[in-house]
């Protein structure tokens, strides 16, 4: 039991180097994608203090949204100028009937609101586009298929997914891009001003409520990204919302407010969940995928309450 | 003017420290009372029974458990769903290794597992607090959902993965298992719930319902009027998750008759923050009131299309039920963020001064 737990796992990572290979590189994409969901709660939350629990569902809404528009015959590329407009449309909506007459509400009043638009968004999508799963337009949109094989050692083959990289190197761009956006355009500015303290961002006369709109615009691009590289891996269905909570531990490890934080948490809970599942979870009757990043993150927590780059939380009575 | 304790004299201590002050409070309890106890079995059918009247009690209970842990101890939660799943998973495994025992007796027992697993996984609350601890309570969720499917010792290694309710009988009638009547599952399913709710309107105005809020107020001046933190957060999650499990055991037991997984699943823990939120945070009627609002709306929704003539498909329905409670939930949350309790406070306050509202 012992050997099972503490040894056998490392003594198979070291036997067969190109199944690690293929499991680090799994555990990367999949990092990539639950930082990609976590980093449109970090926009939100950083902008408007809210828990944005809707970012799950904002993924798969954009991506049905894509293909549903798709199916009805509007070409690709349309489509998606479409969508973009339909997410700007769901960005304003959401400010001005949900965030504005709730401002200043506690966090779970706030917390519950978007539990609310979860709700409304699941329905709402089922009802224009029906329930059933839909399978991504990949090729239509330009994006990469295919696979490559890479040969390892003397019998080793790490294989990779052409759309897997093609993800990963879409994150980096956009992780560029929003890092710029904050740091160099006045809109980004006043985004960060906003985050830091909303009454003084008021007071040097920045609309709040034109920047929640924007960060709910932004949100909604990454929930986008996200829905069509997560589209192209599975398919487009409602189950994508359960996988989404895979977001929450990822923030946890990150910190709430912090970019990069939601970039590193992805990429641990990814690799751990994916090593763990392959390397321990048969001794437990396997699936340990579902709750291992709640546990990592709950572990972590216990260490570092305001996560890995989260700000020190102080307290004063 | 209906509703005014001008001229309501206490002529001890002990009256004036009643459960309820206000004649007319009592009256309005009693009347409640009756309706439930005689009105109610008397006229109603039996499909209004089992679909409204047994789930929105049990509902209603549920949504008392996660009060005291959300709204009196200010402990956001969203693993309700799994600690009501361990109260069925243990009722069910007390019945079969003790069949002869009252079936009654064992859903009350179940709920005690339940609190203990509830307050292991309550442990981190003393470092996290907040958003963070919802997270934390997440974890508990899908671990305990992982374990109710992945331990097969659960279900009695049942080829289904369900959990099927057994024939029991308990003081001559047949109590639980498909033969049960509503009627008695009725009774029962009402006598528990208001038990507990009595129970717990009596723990809340004591010492420690007033220091589980001293710490959801602010935790820190808690602690230094002497509260200890950890225990009484441990303590709001035992009975909170307690109180979780027996409704989770009175949900399969006298309701759904068999259960999956999946019915204790997040979807569930959801449902009931929204009846807690909706109803107001910290209030044990708007409990009943948000579980009445959020199990009873759908129910409504799904015949509304039938009896006015329009023929839509039902998973039409479903879709727009999604919508419209999505919705229902932002706009009350706009209108009013302290829930139906808050509404039924105003309500009483232009009662009490009317018709002269100065």
């Amino acid at each position: 039991m012992l050997y099972d737990i503490f040894i056998d796992p490392f003594v198979q990572m070291y036997d067969m180097p190109d199944f690690f290979l293929q499991v680090l590189w799994e555990g990367f994409v999949a990092g990539i994608l639950y930082a990609l969901i976590a980093l449109g709660f970090v926009l939100i939350f950083k902008a408007s203090g809210v828990f944005n629990f809707a970012q799950g569902i904002m993924v798969v809404f954009a991506g049905l949204t894509l293909v549903g528009l798709n199916e009805n015959g509007v070409p690709a590329y349309l489509a998606l100028a479409l969508t973009i407009a339909a997410m700007g449309i769901l960005a304003y909506g959401v400010e001005r009937v949900v965030m504005r007459p709730l401002v200043n509400q506690p966090d779970i009043i706030l917390l519950m609101a978007t539990i609310g638009l979860t709700y409304f968004l699941i329905g709402f999508g089922e009802f224009v586009f029906g329930g059933e799963p839909k399978q991504m337009i990949t090729e239509e949109l330009g994006l990469p298929t295919g696979s490559t094989a890479f040969e390892f050692g003397e019998r080793g083959l790490v294989i990779l997914q052409h759309i897997d990289i093609a993800a990963a190197v879409i994150a980096v761009l956009m992780v560029a891009a929003l890092g710029i956006f904050f740091n160099k355009t006045r809109i980004g500015r006043a985004l960060r001003a906003v985050a830091d303290d909303h009454q003084a961002a008021l007071s040097v006369g920045i609309s709040l409520n034109q920047i929640w709109a924007i960060v709910w615009f932004a949100a909604g691009l990454v929930a986008l990204a996200t829905g069509i590289m997560w589209g192209a891996r599975s398919d487009v269905s409602f189950a994508l919302e359960i996988v989404a909570f895979k977001a929450l531990p990822v923030l946890i490890l990150g910190g709430f407010t912090s970019i990069p934080g939601a970039i590193v948490g992805g990429l641990i809970i990814g690799f751990g969940e994916k090593i763990g599942e392959l390397y321990w979870g048969g001794l437990v009757g396997g699936g340990i995928e579902s709750w291992l990043a709640y546990i990592i993150a709950l572990i972590f927590l216990l260490f570092r309450p305001q996560g890995l780059f989260g700000e020190r939380i102080i307290e004063r009575v | 003017m209906f509703y005014r304790e001008a001229g309501q004299f206490k002529t001890s201590y002990k009256a004036d420290q009643a459960l309820m002050p206000i004649l007319q409070d009592r009256v309005g309890l009693l009347v409640i009372l009756a309706v439930a106890f005689v009105v109610i079995p008397v006229f109603a059918n039996d499909f209004f029974l089992t679909s409204i009247m047994i789930p929105f009690l049990v509902f209603s209970l549920a949504a008392i458990g996660l009060n005291v842990l959300t709204g009196f101890c200010g402990q956001l939660s969203l693993g309700t769903g799994a600690f009501m799943g361990v109260g069925a998973y243990a009722a069910y495994k007390l019945t079969s290794i003790f069949p002869d025992a009252n079936v009654i007796l064992m859903v009350l027992l179940s709920g005690v597992f339940s609190a203990a697993i509830g307050a292991v996984f309550g442990l981190p609350s003393l470092r996290i607090k907040g958003l963070y601890l919802a997270v934390t309570t997440l974890a508990a969720q899908f671990f305990l959902e992982w374990c109710f499917i992945r331990i097969p010792w659960l279900y009695n290694y049942n080829a289904s993965g369900a959990i099927e309710i057994p024939h029991r009988e308990a003081f001559g009638v047949v109590v639980s298992g498909a033969e049960a009547t509503p009627i008695v599952r009725y009774f029962i399913v009402l006598g528990i719930t208001a038990l507990i709710a009595y129970l717990m309107a009596n723990v809340l105005r004591g010492r420690i319902g007033r220091s589980w809020m001293m710490i959801r107020d602010m935790d820190i001046a808690a602690e230094l009027m002497g509260i200890r933190p950890l225990q009484t957060k441990l303590m709001a999650f035992a009975v909170s998750s307690y109180i979780c499990g027996v409704a989770g055991a009175m949900m399969v037991f006298f309701w759904l008759n068999a259960a999956e997984p999946s019915s204790y699943s997040i979807s569930l823990s959801f449902q009931i923050l929204f009846m807690v939120i909706l109803g107001g945070l910290g209030s044990l009627s708007g409990a009943f009131m948000g579980a009445a609002f959020i199990w009873i709306l759908p129910v409504f929704l799904k015949f509304i299309p039938g009896t006015i003539g329009i023929n839509v498909a039902a998973e039409t329905v479903e879709h727009i039920t999604f919508m419209v409670v999505g919705a229902l939930i932002i706009f009350f949350l706009i209108v009013e963020p302290h829930g139906f309790a808050r509404l039924w406070q105003i309500a009483k306050q232009k009662l009490r001064v009317w018709p002269f509202p100065y």
